[in-house]
């Protein structure tokens, strides 16, 4: 562990990060930025961590409208939506089989790219990570604000797809070829499916820019003392994360540029011989008649392999930060240390790589020869291993503590609990003749969600709750904050359990109107208490809404560390300022020293030398 | 448990105020790697996994077909492996001209950067030639699926080098009107591990594509 300590002096305008590793720098705190370099095109790390956390949350509510509009459709088939006419003309309001198959695709990749990923890792780990390691900024700024800019072209051609001919990409969130590639196929497949291509491999762009930064800052940056095995959880989940993000994200790339040339310039990558769609033959699937024909010899299967092998390390994108984050908000509002943290640190690393080696489990009904699949059956399973390992050391965490049941401490618990539900639906689930039943049914909606929705967005939510007073220098209003929590987690459970029961019935996915099959008639009972539960669920977000803004600028004024939290972004003033610490910082133990005899207080924060 | 805490401590200006005056503190850890070159390392592995992302594409196409053309039949290996040697040389002109960088020598640095950006060039100059002539004998990506797998390897890599060329024409230009100091070498040498990471893929894909 080195601490260069040499004194630049005359160097005033260097920015944090861009300098000479290993100095400390004289800082003039002279000059106000203006409007748009401070908050527009900033490279300081916590203004581009707010504008993925509000861009993300802005895209949530759009995601979640189109839920509203899902679920409506299931509820009601066919009738038209109160007050929608003007939008839905044809229809007199009500939504068409092609509005709703591109309802759930947006909705899907709305959410996962859009929402998740750029709230977990874009604005959490922009925020967190130099602050919980002691860095004045990111290992490199500029950078960091181009991660954020290439959001906007994505932004940009995802809302361009609603818009053009057609209508947005209709072929699932994971689109699938030949219903992605040709337009005789699915409605969304003339430039929607385009748009969607180009918006998801610029936030490809923007994942691999952020990754590289956060990898880069957590190895070089962290302040003297503060060694790999003393980094909060928090920490941890993040650069597991980038790297998965690293070795996974690329090949998603390449995948939708392949596509993307497909529908373009007519290559066959994922188009097979003698494919016929709808009685078209292969001639004139692309552009009309004057088209000079696609090549042809490709393989549909090869897409859904290179696509899950990103989508399924994303799923684990999805959830480590969340892991992370619940960790530590455990551990404080706990009171205790976190239980085991080395085989915390060993399970993350576990799940993540043996998330490389499981996608296959997407695909069981697929095609794919049946012996691979025993492969990813048995490499799925496994991951049970070190979750199990998770979910025990979080219950030995909360067990003997003195807990705490502020707002985010309920909802880090709510996530336990609700990933739990989640997680041994999916062990039981990876089994291949289980899943060959289930498959495509509402029991892998209701899995999926308890462990994004019901897990990572209630983690999400408890990490806002957690960390506001260090983002604004204000708490949440804790009532308000009770309410909200109280109803989302009874709304969710509501709306999410009851698919396990419509899955187990057989009821499908992905189908605008399963009423039409007589089997089905009796779940519409059931299928409109979801849809009241999740309408209730997604109204209940006010309180959020209210108390966020309300306490952004009118909240209890806190200090430094208001929950009397042991890591190091307590020690930065609230909120930190132009290159974060006022002090200089030395490390001398774990992120998580509670109720130690050896102090008269019940933590000691990690930069206190006994 | 606790369901109603006690009352947060509230804001004392004494302790919690940011001080207003404070140096910026920059610390290093971890191996003793420039962060420019660790991220350009990470930043290569995935670029590494982009390829494989196509290689793997082009394996899999080309295992499950029925027939394949055999790839002498349909281009012109004797020029491209012509090419191949010229970007191999390249890299061998970059090292030197790392080497100079280092050394802190300036003129040295232009001459042997230069020399690779002209042979880049070339590289890449041979190859827009070879695709005219297919695209003028109607060898289109839609033509077949061996000519889609052709033109996405080898133009993915084309871009490749053409986005080295420009890297390194920009570090030229600084090296000839500001003059690149002996600390700050480690501009060349990150365009440098990049060039030398195109050249590798080349290797790779000419001997699937052409050779094999």
């Amino acid at each position: 562990m080195s601490q260069a300590t040499t004194h630049a002096a005359n160097s005033p305008h260097l920015e944090p990060g861009e300098g000479e590793a290993g100095t400390v720098r004289e800082h003039h705190d002279h000059h106000e930025l203006g409007f748009l370099r401070k908050w527009i095109f900033s490279v300081d790390h916590k203004v581009i961590g707010m504008q993925f956390l509000f861009s993300g949350l802005v895209f949530l509510a759009l995601g979640g409208l189109m839920a509203m509009a899902i679920r409506y459709q299931l509820a009601w088939p066919w009738r038209p939506m109160p007050g929608l006419a003007w939008m839905f003309p044809a229809t007199g309001g009500a939504i068409s089989p092609e509005f709703y198959t591109m309802l759930f695709t947006m909705h899907g990749t709305i959410m996962i790219f859009f929402v998740m990923i750029p709230l977990l890792t874009g604005a959490f780990g922009n925020f967190l990570i130099p602050l919980m390691i002691g860095a004045p900024d990111m290992a490199f700024p500029r950078l960091n604000m181009f991660g954020y800019w290439a959001m906007v072209p994505a932004f940009f051609f995802i809302l361009l797809g609603f818009f053009v001919e057609g209508g947005h990409a209709a072929g699932g969130w994971t689109s699938y070829p030949p219903l992605s590639t040709i337009e005789a196929a699915a409605p969304g497949s003339l430039t929607g499916q385009t748009c969607w291509l180009l918006g998801l491999t610029w936030v490809g762009v923007s994942s691999m820019m952020g990754a590289v930064n956060y990898v880069t800052t957590i190895v070089k940056m962290r302040a003297p003392g503060l060694t790999m095995m003393r980094l909060p959880l928090t920490i941890w989940s993040l650069m597991i994360t980038s790297l998965l993000q690293l070795f996974a994200l690329p090949v998603l790339t390449a995948a939708s540029i392949l596509q993307l040339l497909d529908r373009t310039l007519n290559t066959g990558f994922f188009t097979p011989t003698n494919l016929q769609v709808n009685n078209i033959t292969p001639d004139s699937f692309l552009y009309g008649a004057d088209s000079v024909g696609a090549a042809a010899g490709g393989q549909p299967l090869l897409w859904q392999h290179l696509f899950w092998f990103y989508s399924h390390p994303a799923v684990y994108i999805l959830v480590l930060p969340a892991m992370g984050f619940t960790s530590d908000i455990l551990a404080v509002h706990a009171r205790k240390s976190v239980f085991g943290y080395k085989p915390m640190v060993y399970s993350l690393c576990a799940i993540a790589g043996l998330g490389f080696i499981v996608w296959g489990h997407h695909m069981f009904t697929s095609g794919m020869n049946p012996a691979l699949g025993m492969t990813f059956m048995v490499s799925t399973v496994m991951i049970a291993l070190p979750s199990a390992i998770k979910v025990f050391n979080w219950l030995g965490t909360l067990w003997g503590g003195r807990i705490h049941l502020r707002t985010p401490m309920l909802f880090a618990c709510a996530f336990v609990s609700m990933f739990i539900i989640g997680g041994l639906s999916g062990i039981w689930m990876a089994a291949t003749p289980v899943d060959i039943y289930i498959h495509d049914t509402y029991i892998v909606v209701a899995h999926f969600h308890y462990v994004v929705f019901a897990g990572s967005l209630f983690a999400i939510f408890a990490a806002v709750y957690h960390w506001f007073p260090k983002m604004f220098g204000r708490v949440m209003n804790e009532t308000v904050g009770k309410i909200h929590f109280v109803g989302s987690f009874i709304f969710t459970n509501m709306t999410f359990y009851m698919m396990h029961q419509v899955g187990v019935a057989g009821l499908m996915r992905r189908t605008a109107d399963p009423y039409a099959y007589d089997v089905y008639q009796h779940l519409q009972p059931i299928n409109e208490f979801i849809t009241i539960s999740a309408f209730c669920m997604f109204a209940w977000q006010i309180f959020f809404v209210v108390n966020f803004f309300h306490s952004m600028f009118w909240g209890k004024r806190v200090g430094r560390n208001p929950w009397n939290a042991a890591s190091l972004e307590w020690d930065a003033p609230s909120p930190p300022g132009h290159g974060n610490f006022d002090r200089p910082l030395e490390v001398y133990r774990g992120a998580y020293e509670f109720n130690s005899p050896e102090v008269a207080e019940d933590f000691i924060p990690q930069t206190r030398k006994l | 448990m606790n369901i109603s805490p006690a009352a947060l401590p509230a804001f004392d200006p004494a302790v919690d105020a940011p001080k207003p005056h404070h140096a910026i503190y920059d610390y290093d850890s971890g191996p003793p790697v420039n962060r420019g070159k660790f991220a350009i390392w990470l930043f290569l592995a995935t670029e590494v996994m982009f390829f494989t992302g196509l290689i793997g594409t082009y394996i899999v196409l080309r295992m499950g077909a029925a027939t394949w053309p055999d790839p002498a039949d349909r281009l012109a290996v004797d020029i491209t492996a012509l090419n191949t040697f010229f970007l191999i040389v390249s890299s061998a002109t970059m090292v030197k001209a790392v080497e100079r960088a280092m050394l802190g020598d300036n003129s040295g640095l232009i001459k042997w950067l230069a020399l690779t950006v002209l042979i880049g060039t070339t590289f890449v100059s041979i190859q827009a030639y070879e695709y005219a002539v297919l695209i003028e004998d109607g060898n289109l990506p839609d033509v077949d699926i061996f000519w889609s797998t052709f033109y996405a390897m080898t133009g993915f890599h084309g871009i490749h080098v053409a986005v080295g060329v420009i890297w390194n024409l920009c570090i030229l230009i600084a090296a000839i009107f500001r003059k690149i100091p002996q600390e700050k070498y480690m501009k060349v040498e990150l365009a440098g591990l990049y060039w030398h990471f195109v050249d590798l893929v080349w290797v790779l894909l000419f001997t699937i594509v052409y050779l094999m």
